[in-house]
């Protein structure tokens, strides 16, 4: 296990590369989804808004 | 065929679309980068030359990789666009930018943290492909800079259209420049010309690992499509009756 | 014969026309030609002051150092390309005019260089000598430098176009032109390096050469393109 994580000496550059891209992964995701959560609450507030002025 | 096509280009048919196909992309994506990871971390055997440092060749490439064709995705989908007038092909673009640069970056700093163990120095001026990409990267900085310039939506469309469009046809010029400039002097590459004649077991991680990216990037960009198009078409009617019909949270 | 109507100019007219007026116009303000020359010559001034007068040092960056102070003037005198064309209309003028935009925007961008490049050509001799460069490599210098700045003309001429009248268009443009820029700075410094050294240069000009006339050919039609697009 040990022998895994070292990765013959070179682990914390190995680590921490795979770190960052599951970091940038995770990030645009959650980037995506919350502009899309934003841009669609925005409509939906002005629409419904709206509505109930009719 | 045609008509698929023209389909294609209406928001709503888009929008619906895209829905649907994420999920599809999405995990497939994941699953094979999750493969590709796990097998180039633990199974592939050490580098005889790098170790194990070699590894981050598994994120390294599959990053620039998608560098690359995310900005050509964003000039031919400007093109298209400045061409056909294709507000969708515009909301592509817009979308493609962001995530190009995040593997832009993505690209650079694993190269950078590779070559400190490989050369003993965080950057190498010297190294052709870092140059390239580090050029991308300040390709990616000036359109968005450009986009976010511009109020009016429409001519931000067509102005970094144009912008997207002769930083592609520079794209190999530079590549081509860089290259001269750091054959001059004879400095290390990260990654040896050996190329695909790798041993099978250091290849299939690397293969599934740039398809997996891929697919990721696609159900990303599709994601970023949606947000676009709803944006733009908020004051239509297809818009306006997504909202309101009822369960509907997107 | 004479079927009424006013002969419209061709485009050959059309390209000296818009030349002309812009030679004209630079010739009245020389002020606009002239900074770019003195910015040129305090960059270049400002490398010895930094990095101490060691002449071994200047002489192996000069040819570094001589082409960034010349790409940087070149980006300063862009930015007014087309903006005081924009401010009192008669941008608007060249988009309505007969004659296709593309070649107004060539003859625009000409004058560009025959005011901007030119004289930086022909002022770095001077500069280049302040920094021990054999004559030799000068002439090398002034013939990239030549080739070099007519293909920042021509890039830049798309950069100014796509900016003009944005607000802090200036450093958006730099911004934009800059890693389009790239080849060019890298054929010419390292062309020039490789003739200080003695080293085989041909291909760096060539290099130049084509690229320059790629700009020519493809440029103007960027730059039309993107002139329409900022004054719709």
């Amino acid at each position: 296990m040990t022998q895994t994580l070292a990765m013959s000496g070179y682990g914390i550059y190995v680590w921490s590369t795979f770190a960052l891209t599951a970091a940038v992964l995770v990030y645009n995701e959650w980037a995506a989804r919350r502009r899309f959560r934003s841009v669609y609450r925005d409509i939906e507030v002005r629409i419904k808004a709206l509505e109930n002025h009719k | 065929m045609w008509k698929w096509f023209h389909q294609l280009a209406s928001p709503p048919h888009f929008y619906r679309l895209a829905s649907l196909f994420i999920p599809w992309l999405a995990w497939p994506g994941y699953a094979l980068v999750a493969y590709g990871t796990f097998a180039g971390l633990f199974v592939a055997p050490p580098d005889y030359q790098q170790s194990d440092a070699f590894r981050i060749i598994y994120v390294h490439v599959p990053s620039a990789y998608l560098s690359m064709m995310a900005y050509m995705i964003m000039a031919i989908a400007g093109g298209i666009g400045l061409i056909w007038r294709m507000k969708l092909a515009h909301a592509v673009a817009a979308s493609a930018a962001p995530l190009g640069a995040s593997f832009t970056f993505l690209a650079l700093a694993s190269g950078s943290v590779w070559g400190r163990p490989m050369w003993g120095t965080w950057w190498e001026w010297g190294d052709p492909r870092l140059m390239s990409e580090l050029l991308m990267l300040f390709l990616y900085i000036g359109y968005m800079a450009l986009r976010s310039a511009i109020d009016d939506t429409g001519k931000a469309d067509k102005a970094s259209a144009v912008l997207a469009l002769v930083g592609a046809v520079n794209v190999p010029v530079i590549h081509y420049s860089v290259e001269w400039w750091s054959s001059l002097h004879q400095g290390p590459t990260l990654i040896r010309e050996g190329g695909p004649a790798m041993d099978p077991a250091m290849l299939y991680p690397l293969l599934a690992n740039i398809v997996g990216f891929s697919l990721v990037f696609g159900a990303m960009l599709l994601r970023r499509v949606r947000s676009e198009v709803l944006r733009r078409e908020a004051r239509t009617r297809w818009v306006r009756e997504l909202v309101l019909a009822p369960g509907e949270n997107g | 014969m004479n079927n009424g109507a006013p002969r419209v100019p061709g485009l050959l007219a059309g390209l000296v026309a818009t030349l002309r007026r812009d030679l004209l116009l630079a010739w009245k303000r020389p002020g606009d030609v002239l900074n770019p020359l003195f910015f040129f010559a305090m960059v270049c001034t400002l490398f010895p002051l930094a990095t101490g007068p060691s002449i071994e040092q200047l002489r192996f960056a000069a040819p570094g150092v001589l082409w960034v102070a010349a790409l940087l003037a070149m980006l300063l005198s862009l930015n007014s390309l087309f903006l005081t064309d924009h401010e009192d209309g008669s941008l608007e003028q060249l988009l309505v005019s007969p004659q296709p935009l593309v070649v107004l925007a060539l003859g625009k961008t000409l004058a560009h260089w025959v005011t901007s490049g030119l004289p930086l050509v022909v002022l770095s001799p001077l500069v280049a000598v302040t920094f021990r460069l054999p004559g030799d490599t000068i002439q090398v210098l002034m013939l990239t430098l030549l080739l070099g700045t007519m293909s920042l003309s021509l890039l830049g001429s798309i950069g100014a176009a796509l900016t003009v009248g944005l607000h802090r268009g200036t450093a958006l443009l730099s911004l934009l032109i800059l890693p389009l820029a790239m080849p060019v700075l890298i054929f010419g410094a390292r062309t020039v390096a490789l003739a200080a050294a003695g080293d085989a240069y041909a291909a760096g000009i060539l290099a130049l050469g084509a690229y320059a006339l790629g700009a020519l050919s493809l440029a103007p039609y960027a730059t039309a393109a993107a002139l329409r697009v900022s004054n719709e």
